[in-house]
């Protein structure tokens, strides 16, 4: 099927979307925004894992590193909305390139450790300077920085405007991306790394680069949480919120432009849902999990590729 | 710095002659031979899961990420076994290390015929599978034991003071320096840490059963083709790798109380030790369960706590950046 | 000024809700004119609903051995409340969520108790970094939050105006009160071991200073990572000449904690005193816990019933199912928070004297709230308020009151001194009063 039909698709969940801000009630509404947030995160993991078979248990440290960057600017020196974003997504951009040129020297299960130990040093280390950083009890983003050209950023309608530009845009790039030579190499790179480097692409730099733009939107995601809902705390950096980027991909389907997003959204309602039913919720997330790579081991993305779209991107 | 030693309750020096020298504080020397056996039992504990982390990864080639529940529910079931069976704390204990290992590793077993098999032990599909795995345990544990913290009744425990040698005025000087005490059952502990991987050693290299595990590990398909049962040798391979993980949980269970969280720190543990140690080779890995569990005790002599772990942890990162071949079989995935 | 709050809530009515209500009376009127059928049905259908309260509970997660005795507190005090009559009339409910004790979670039950629920306020919360997670959506809801999480973040200032504690005193009051006693009676050099996050701050801040008062000094201060499982490695910085051990530590590793510091310390031990978070809803009978018997205890509420009970305190330990040894009456091994869960039951108890105070009808009267408990101050002991006289700040959203400190005396908690509401009073560190809603 030719490019017309999946930018029409892409495109028409973001005019979904943008209609949803008018037509969901609030609860839905609050719930969608967060979800957009969060599957910007997904997408950015999506970039590492899906595309380019880089699967990080760390990425915690890039989400809480745009979280910290744009809260701690924010909070030590009252900066408005934009240079605090911006200095989330540059804190997440350096840290991904400095744990990109050590990781990357390893692979497979061995990178998902490194990473891991990486992610975990960070969320100590916001811990242990508690003083800056407020330790694990977090803190309050001022409602100075919670304003951007004349809006309030805590207005239910503004916030769930902002997280749909930004998933948007993630999206529309994402898209772009893969189909961009360079998405192409992420691919080849994933599918066989010594072919790859055979046809002359530096698998390193290569890799080093999606490690960057993944890390990057991570960043990007957690910074726009914290400007968004208000808060900064180091849970967001723990090994939970590594754990679950992972899960959305996989549920959505790893190597889709979709995926992330659906499968945010699909956990995002099983455990909203199951844990009105059960205070053991996660026991019916734990079910799902094990039923969903049983059944539709692609994930549900990559399950409509696989049997109806195969060149879905 | 004042006289140390004058508050009156606070310093018993049964040894008495003893130069001091001007610190507050314990000793150095103590300190640290404290620290080293508080590793040891770390170690201990550590070597027993992580060899069981390590069997699996080395014979079917996936990472199990519920392996620290299995650890918890060790702790869990030697608790409940405990409970319901009389008889005194040493006979309770007994039947807790033979119950619990056998439980949890024949539910490990059903979990790897029910689940894993049917997805071909894909990597990346059974780390998913796991985690599911993982909730559902952790979950259904909150379900049926609850949110407390529980605690077993060692079979035996005396504090046990040790003495300390030093080189003085007079000579050398034999005494017994403040708060450098352990107890009989964490000795015990690690000596029953020694036999069992003594025992998993000669299991796997003298056994039959232990021959055919190695067999599928080097080359699964030629295994199949010399007629071994390789489904139902994986079943058992991730069934002894959760009885292992069990044990050690029965083990730690009376010095640390079973709790339905407390299979997530371990289970990191066991991974860095895994790695560091060479994945799926035993030797290593105990050699670096008793690096990972005496460092952590020895950093944390020089190092505030939370800045000890932090450069642990950046250790064992940088260790595996450096020197990943030469810590591992080949190359993963 | 100190006013009494009777128990319609007439000292508060006298303040702005009063004018608000005679507005709003006028603004119905004129509406009730133009709708006249359809809101005349609405209003008589609203006046027996029940008044919902969103309850943020930890039922999973490292919360959720208090989340069980929040919740058995908090249905206790609505099974009275409604048997009393309920709210102006209309029953009480409670509709739970669990935040799984994560500040995420917890922001989003927030949401679903204002957006979905139609809950009229949300109540409950303990763990310090869930509400300061939650607290910001509390403000943007504007949904009256009445957290019971003994933090110092509320009367710190770090919230806002739709966030309040008034059922439970916080960390920095209880220290403060801690301290004349541990100088005068346990000893002048104190040893402080607390576990390296917010809720050890809280103690490490605020004891220096108060120990000094007292005449003492804090000669070390030893923080215990979080995820700790061992001690023993730690206890060699405790300097030789301390006298006491103050020690504080939450989750499921204290058993170890405490077991561990009598190995180490073998026959012969400095002074012990702890704060009773260590052992919340644990067996003192528990094996290794030997070692406790004549250590010191800093208690919110005595867990065990004591000689000089009030008939309140009586009343209030049977109707939240305890024995006189603080655990269930069904099950002896279940041992209650008991030291904190008072909380719920007095918090519940304030928002309802609150909505009464304002005549409270619906959300649209959720700011009248927040003003009628800002304008409460000094609450009687009582079957509301069992574990005795509140002092409530409307200005920094906090109450104080007495503190208690027993003794370990044969597997028992034995009440030995009870510090004053003014041991507990420190200067106000912000005027929520001030702020906008």
């Amino acid at each position: 099927m030719s490019a017309r039909y999946y930018w029409g698709l892409h495109l028409g969940l973001i005019a979904l979307l943008f209609a949803g801000h008018f037509v969901l009630p609030a609860y839905q509404h609050g719930n969608v925004a967060r979800i957009m947030v969060l599957a910007v995160y997904a997408m950015g993991y999506n970039i590492a894992f899906g595309y380019t078979g880089l699967l990080s248990l760390g990425h915690a440290m890039f989400f809480g590193a745009g979280m910290y960057g744009m809260g701690l600017l924010s909070y030590h020196f009252d900066a408005g909305a934009l240079p605090a974003m911006a200095a989330g997504i540059v804190a997440g951009a350096m840290l991904s390139l400095v744990v990109g040129l050590l990781a990357l020297r390893t692979a497979g299960v061995s990178f998902m450790i490194v990473t891991l130990m990486f992610s975990q040093a960070l969320a100590m280390t916001l811990v242990y300077f508690r003083d800056i950083t407020r330790g694990d009890e977090g803190f309050v983003i001022p409602s100075a920085t919670r304003r951007l050209w004349g809006m309030d950023l805590s207005d239910e309608a503004h916030r769930y405007l902002i997280a749909w530009g930004l998933f948007s845009i993630v999206l529309i790039f994402t898209l772009w991306l893969v189909r961009h030579r360079w998405g192409r190499v992420f691919v080849a790179l994933r599918e066989n790394e010594e072919r790859a480097s055979l046809l002359g692409y530096d698998a390193f730099r290569t890799k080093l680069g999606a490690l960057v733009i993944s890390g990057t939107i991570s960043a990007l995601s957690g910074a726009a949480y914290a400007l968004l809902f208000g808060y900064a705390g180091a849970t967001f950096a723990g090994v939970q919120y590594s754990i679950f980027p992972l899960l959305w991909v996989l549920l959505g389907g790893a190597g889709t432009v979709l995926g992330p997003f659906v499968g945010a959204l699909f956990m995002f309602y099983l455990i909203d849902l199951s844990s009105g039913v059960t205070d053991a919720y996660m026991l019916i997330a734990g079910v799902a999990l094990v039923l969903l790579t049983l059944f539709l081991p692609q994930g549900l993305v990559g399950e409509v590729k696989r049997r109806l779209w195969r060149d879905l991107p | 710095m004042d006289m140390p030693g004058t508050a009156p309750c606070v310093c018993p020096l049964p040894g008495g002659a003893r130069a001091q020298d001007a610190t507050d504080f314990m000793d150095f020397g103590p300190y640290l031979m404290l620290a080293m056996l508080e590793g040891a039992v770390l170690a201990s504990v550590l070597a027993l899961m992580a060899s069981g982390l390590s069997l699996v990864f080395g014979v079917m080639r996936v990472v199990n990420v519920a392996h620290g529940e299995f650890y918890m529910l060790g702790a869990v079931m030697a608790w409940a076994v405990t409970s319901f069976i009389g008889g005194g704390p040493a006979l309770a204990f007994i039947a807790a290390a033979i119950l619990a290992p056998l439980l949890v590793g024949g539910l490990a077993a059903l979990a790897d015929i029910v689940i894993l098999k049917r997805l071909n032990y894909d990597p990346e599909r059974t780390i998913v599978a796991t985690i599911g795995l993982l909730y559902i345990l952790q979950q259904a544990t909150l379900m049926s034991y609850g949110a407390d913290a529980r605690p077993v009744v060692p079979p035996f425990n005396h504090r046990i003071a040790l003495p300390w040698i030093e080189w003085g005025e007079g000579g050398l000087a034999f005494y017994f320096p403040w708060g450098l005490s352990t107890t009989s059952y964490k000795l015990f502990v690690i000596g029953a840490a020694v036999v069992l991987i003594a025992a998993l050693r000669l299991f796997m290299t003298r056994s039959r059963a232990g021959l055919i595990m190695r067999a599928t590990q080097l080359d699964g398909d030629m295994a199949t083709a010399f007629g071994i049962p390789v489904e139902r040798v994986y079943a058992a391979v991730f069934g002894v790798g959760a009885g292992l993980a069990a044990l050690a949980g029965v083990l730690i269970v009376p010095i640390q109380q079973a709790h339905y969280l407390m299979g997530g720190d371990a289970l990191l543990l066991s991974f860095i030790v895994v790695i560091i140690g060479g994945l799926g080779s035993l030797a290593g890995t105990i050699v670096a369960a008793v690096l990972i569990g005496m460092s952590d005790g020895i950093i944390s002599v020089f190092f505030s706590p939370t800045l000890a772990k932090i450069l642990a942890t950046l250790a064992v990162a940088l260790v595996l950046v450096f020197r990943p071949q030469g810590l591992f079989g080949g190359k993963g995935r | 000024m100190t006013k009494l709050i009777l128990p319609a809530g007439e000292g508060a009515k006298l303040h702005s809700p009063g004018r608000r209500k005679a507005l709003k009376t006028l603004a119905a009127g004129v509406g009730a004119a133009a709708t006249m059928p359809l809101l005349g049905r609405y209003a008589s259908a609203q006046s027996t609903a029940p008044i919902r309260i969103g309850f943020q509970k930890h039922a999973t997660g490292i919360g959720a051995a208090y989340g069980r005795w929040y919740e058995r507190a908090t249905l206790a005090a609505v099974e009275k409340i409604n048997g009393e009559g309920g709210i102006n009339g209309r029953p009480v409910e409670i509709v739970t969520e669990d935040d799984g004790t994560d500040p995420k979670r917890g922001a989003e039950v927030l949401e679903k108790f204002a957006n979905q629920s139609n809950c009229d306020i949300a109540y409950g919360t303990l763990f310090s970094h869930v509400v300061m997670g939650s607290a910001p959506r509390a403000g943007e809801l504007k949904l009256p939050y009445f957290v019971v999480s003994e933090g110092h973040h509320v009367a710190s200032g770090a919230l806002n105006r739709w966030t309040l504690q008034p059922g439970i005193t916080d960390v920095k009051s209880q220290v403060q009160a801690m301290a004349p006693f541990i100088g005068d009676v346990l000893g002048k050099k104190v040893t402080m071991i607390f576990p390296d996050y917010a809720f050890g701050y809280d103690h490490r801040d605020n004891l220096p200073a108060a120990i000094a008062a007292a005449g003492g000094e804090v000669i070390e201060q030893i923080a215990i990572p979080p995820s700790e499982t061992s001690y023993t490695k730690y206890f060699p910085r405790i300097p030789r000449e301390t006298e006491v051990i103050y020690h504080v530590m939450i989750g499921p590793g204290v058993l170890t904690f405490v077991k561990e510091l009598g190995e180490f310390f073998g026959p012969s031990r400095p002074e012990i005193f702890g704060f009773v978070d260590s052992i919340e809803a644990t067996d003192l009978t528990s094996p290794g816990l030997e070692f406790l018997d004549g250590t010191y205890f800093w208690e919110g509420m005595p867990r065990y019933a004591q000689e000089d009970d009030t008939e309140f305190s009586t009343a209030y330990r049977a109707a939240v199912g305890c024995d006189e040894n603080g655990a269930s009456l069904a099950d002896p091994k279940d041992v209650a928070t008991y030291a904190h869960m008072y909380g719920c039951w007095e918090t519940l108890h304030i928002i309802k004297a609150g909505m009464e105070a304002c005549d409270y009808k619906g959300i649209e009267d959720r700011q009248a709230l927040i003003e009628a408990v800002e304008a409460m101050s000094d609450m009687p002991e009582g079957f509301d308020h069992p574990q005795g006289p509140k002092r409530f700040n409307g200005k920094t959203h906090q109450t104080f009151g007495q503190q208690y400190i027993s003794k370990v005396e044969g597997g028992k908690l034995v009440k030995v001194h009870t510090a004053a509401i003014d041991d507990t009073i420190y200067p106000d560190e912000v005027d929520y009063t001030s702020m906008s809603f």
